[in-house]
């Protein structure tokens, strides 16, 4: 009796076109790539019996979706790279903040939003590469010499419309303020050996192939590349040692405005910040997981450890739109 | 004036055209407030470079699909030659590979750190190098060995259906082949050659996945840069009106120059007129054979050869999956643009009054549209049926008001069909147009009406331009990203968005098991619509 009611209440809902949402189930809309978090899910499936479904696709087109959607919201979640990108969701309007005293236990508060309306899951540091052929460490020391006369001709780099590089320049901009950083970037695009990459895999493979001796890339796209040819003569460098550090980035995760199942994502989202899910999150991809508790891959880790920068990664949003409009000026395409 | 009759077209053809009006006014919607800072900046540091780097692309492409397409065209259908038999249809192959990968093939294949030049070094040491392959001209070869199918399939059918007599009058009358090239057959066949050559530039317009492998600044990417940078959609949607408006001057010249042209109805040639010899055959196969290499043979061999180092690795049981949603989005996706269009294509035909005919041709103006404002453009414009129409009705009815369209298959395969049904509306217009209004006058003096003329007068003679017309829908529809990527259900993961997950990550190698697969896909309708276009000329 009690079954054919539930049958009976499902098909009408069914009919009516209205999709039956259990509450045991979280969307979520993903600017990551499908095999770098369906393990994830998989495995917080395995453990709770949550179902979990998402859909890939830019950052731009997923926030617009749930903009549009508004208050009949699909999504509960937005997980994307890049501060920059999170902060645009939050202006947008389309996160809804929450305080947990799990993430907050979990994530160092530079790498979450102030206003708790994100928080990050996985880091990259965005470091120098060199060719180990041609190039000794001895003769690095920052991202800003890298604008130097003396790498004429020798700096490969990716193109200015992928917003790492766009997070790199805002975190110069509030280091060193605009006018020194546009000179920094005028000498980087000077020292071009050959037109910007439209990817860092392109770019370390060039410096791989002698076409240029540094570049700037993601610390994993250096790992993948180096599992597939460990005989790659290429080795990352930790720049600004000495004053500010590394520029990192992250992955990050949060709650949409309208969520339809916000219990149950949140606690998705605090699972994400715990050990277990760390270790595949970040390990998938070899990044740095985000929980200092959790240690690193051991491939992550014998990259050595470094000084990163203490800019909280805010920045990167507040200052993109300036960011991307220095480049132009630059000629950094 | 229009006819009574003629009036129940009216709801039909406007209902089509309201569909795909309601993206294109989202777009000007978007004029409502103009942000002034990023206007004033695109305007000073970009807009020259980028159209200029924009008009480069277009005459550059203009000019090589031209080139290309006529001239495989003249001697594959009008010449014999050895290897011509299987050139004809091969040369169409190429059509089922997306822009996007020859762009990533190409690049990965030629540039410095590629195995071409790196074993170009390893042999003649490090002076000798290729010109540069992230170039204008880069671009334009790769646009160019892609789109000219358009150019070559309807240059093909247009010389094939020029027929016997005309072409051996001009022989009799002391015309070299040369000539009667020039003064018979090309000026016969522009038409053809216009409406191919308009379809390769909107292609080249909208695109942006070729464009960006080679990091080349248009003014597509400037669309997207706005949007994704500055996260700026309004001022997107404003450039893209502004890309609209140029591509609609465009399709406007095209009709002009077309004129009002006729279809022959000459007897069909069976023999070859020009049966080459000797350096010239063999240069008629060279040029053919070398075409076909570069566009088709090569890229696939290296697609192969990724494939076997990286990309078998990752097939899983998941990749049926892929594979039958891509096929069945396909499929359905034909069926309803075709269906559509074919209503439209009788419309225009049974009451060409202006109203039906301007109503036709806004129906047909999505395909010049980059893809993602498009899909972003629908998108707003169903959320908004959603929120506006769908919940209050659902409401009503004592439904569960929830949105029924956004994140639907429904509204996928609408998307589809705004933006590509132009594509199916070539085809049948034509088709219909062979029909000469004697025939249903005659069925119908004969007692014939309604359904019963339409299924056994007009159905049986649309069959071969239908078919066409649904095979170049569903191959687009493979190869479609940006909507795909934007509307598709949960678990409805293709082809096409297993592509841009790779490549997006920079894994060109890896991208080659679903871009292969994808080809190998797309390989079946396209020998499908090669077969059909030899049979139904010859």
């Amino acid at each position: 009796m009690q079954a054919s009611k539930r049958f009976l209440a499902a098909l009408t809902l069914t009919v009516l076109g209205g999709t039956a949402q259990a509450a045991d189930e979280v969307v979520v809309y993903s600017s990551r790539i499908d095999e770098l978090i369906k393990p994830v899910f998989d495995a917080y499936t395995a453990e709770t019996g949550v179902k979990i479904k998402f859909i890939t696709d830019k950052e731009a087109p997923l926030m617009q979706r749930i903009k549009a959607e508004g208050q009949n919201a699909t999504a509960d979640l937005l997980l994307t790279v890049d501060a920059g990108n999170l902060w645009q969701a939050e202006q947008m309007g389309i996160l809804q903040p929450f305080t947990s005293l799990v993430i907050d236990a979990n994530i160092p508060s530079q790498y979450r939003s102030s206003t708790h309306a994100w928080t990050g899951l996985s880091l990259r540091a965005r470091t120098i590469a060199y060719s180990t052929d041609r190039v000794k460490p001895a003769e690095l020391s920052t991202y800003e010499e890298l604008a130097y006369k003396n790498w004429e001709g020798r700096l490969c780099l990716r193109t200015a419309k992928k917003v790492y590089n766009q997070s790199l320049t805002a975190t110069l901009i509030e280091t060193h303020g605009a006018e020194a950083s546009e000179k920094i970037l005028k000498g980087w695009v000077n020292n071009l050996s050959t037109d910007v990459f439209s990817d860092d895999i392109a770019v370390l493979e060039a410096i791989n192939a002698g076409q240029c001796d540094v570049g700037i890339v993601n610390t994993y796209y250096y790992g993948r590349l180096h599992k597939q040819n460990p005989k790659l003569a290429v080795a990352l460098f930790w720049p600004n040692q000495s004053d500010r550090g590394v520029h990192v980035n992250l992955s990050g995760i949060g709650l949409t405005k309208y969520a339809p199942h916000p219990d149950a994502a949140k606690a998705l989202v605090e699972w994400m910040t715990g050990p277990e899910a760390q270790k595949i999150f970040a390990g998938i991809n070899q990044e740095f997981p985000a929980n200092p508790k959790v240690a690193p891959s051991e491939e992550v880790a014998s990259w050595g450890q470094f000084k990163a920068d203490t800019i909280p990664v805010e920045v990167a949003g507040r200052r993109q739109a300036e960011a991307i409009r220095m480049m132009d000026r630059a000629g950094w395409n | 004036m229009a006819h009574p009759a003629q009036r129940r077209w009216y709801p039909l053809v406007f209902a089509v055209a309201a569909l795909v009006l309601l993206p294109l006014s989202v777009l000007l919607l978007s004029w409502q407030t103009i942000d002034q800072q990023i206007w004033s900046h695109l305007w000073e540091t970009q807009m020259t470079r980028l159209l200029g780097n924009t008009l480069q692309l277009i005459v550059g492409v203009g000019i090589g699909v031209t080139l290309l397409g006529v001239s495989l065209a003249w001697l594959t259908s009008l010449c014999e030659f050895p290897g011509r038999r299987w050139l004809d249809w091969a040369l169409m192959l190429p059509f089922a590979i997306p822009a996007y990968v020859l762009a990533f093939v190409f690049v990965g294949l030629l540039d410095f750190a590629g195995p071409v030049q790196s074993l170009m070094r390893e042999w003649f040491g490090t002076g000798l190098r290729l010109p540069r392959v992230r170039s204008t001209g880069g671009v334009i070869i790769v646009l160019v060995l892609v789109f000219y199918p358009y150019v070559y399939l309807l240059a093909r059918t247009a010389f094939l259906a020029q027929g016997k007599g005309l072409m051996e009058a001009a022989r009799v009358l002391g015309q070299s082949p040369w000539q009667a090239f020039w003064r018979v057959a090309l000026p016969m066949a522009r038409p053809a050659i216009g409406a191919g050559v308009a379809l390769a530039l909107m292609e080249t317009l909208a695109d942006f996945g070729a464009v960006s492998v080679f990091n080349f600044d248009t003014f597509t990417t400037a669309i997207y840069k706005t949007w994704y940078g500055f996260f700026s959609l309004s001022s997107a949607a404003q450039l893209a009106s502004l890309l609209l408006l140029a591509v609609m001057v465009v399709l406007y010249g095209e009709r002009r120059a077309r004129g009002a042209s006729r279809p022959t109805n000459e007897r069909p040639r069976v023999k070859a007129l020009y049966h080459l010899r000797g350096i010239k055959a063999w240069a008629a196969s060279g040029w053919c054979l070398l075409v076909f290499a570069c566009a088709f043979v090569i890229p696939l061999l290296q697609l192969v050869v990724w494939f076997w180092q990286r990309g078998r690795f990752d097939l899983d049981e998941r990749y049926t999956g892929l594979i039958l949603h891509t096929l069945y989005l396909g499929g359905i996706a034909a069926l309803v643009t075709v269906s559509v269009a074919l209503l439209l294509a009788f419309a225009n035909r049974l009451a060409p009054t202006r109203a039906i005919r301007s109503g036709v041709s806004l129906a047909n103006v999505g395909y010049a549209l980059p893809g993602s404002v498009l899909a972003v453009s629908i998108m707003l414009a169903f959320s908004y049926l959603d929120r506006e129409l769908v919940i209050p009705l659902s409401n009503l009815l004592g439904g569960a008001g929830k949105p029924l369209l956004l994140g639907s298959l429904a509204a996928l395969v609408l998307a589809y069909m705004v933006r590509f049904i132009a594509v199916a509306y070539g085809p049948l217009e034509n088709s219909l147009a062979r029909i000469r209004p004697s025939l249903p006058e005659a069925a119908r003096s004969l007692g014939g009406s309604g359904p019963r003329l339409f299924f056994t007068v007009y159905l049986p003679l649309l069959v071969p331009g239908a078919l066409s017309a649904a095979l170049l829908v569903f191959v687009d529809v493979l190869k479609e990203m940006p909507a795909t990527l934007l509307m598709r259900p949960f678990g409805w993961d293709t082809l096409a968005v297993r592509i841009f997950e790779m490549t997006s990550e920079g894994e060109w190698a890896r991208a080659s098991l679903p871009a292969l697969t994808l080809v190998l896909v797309g390989l079946l309708p396209v020998i499908g619509l090669i077969r059909r276009s030899a049979r139904q000329i010859g």
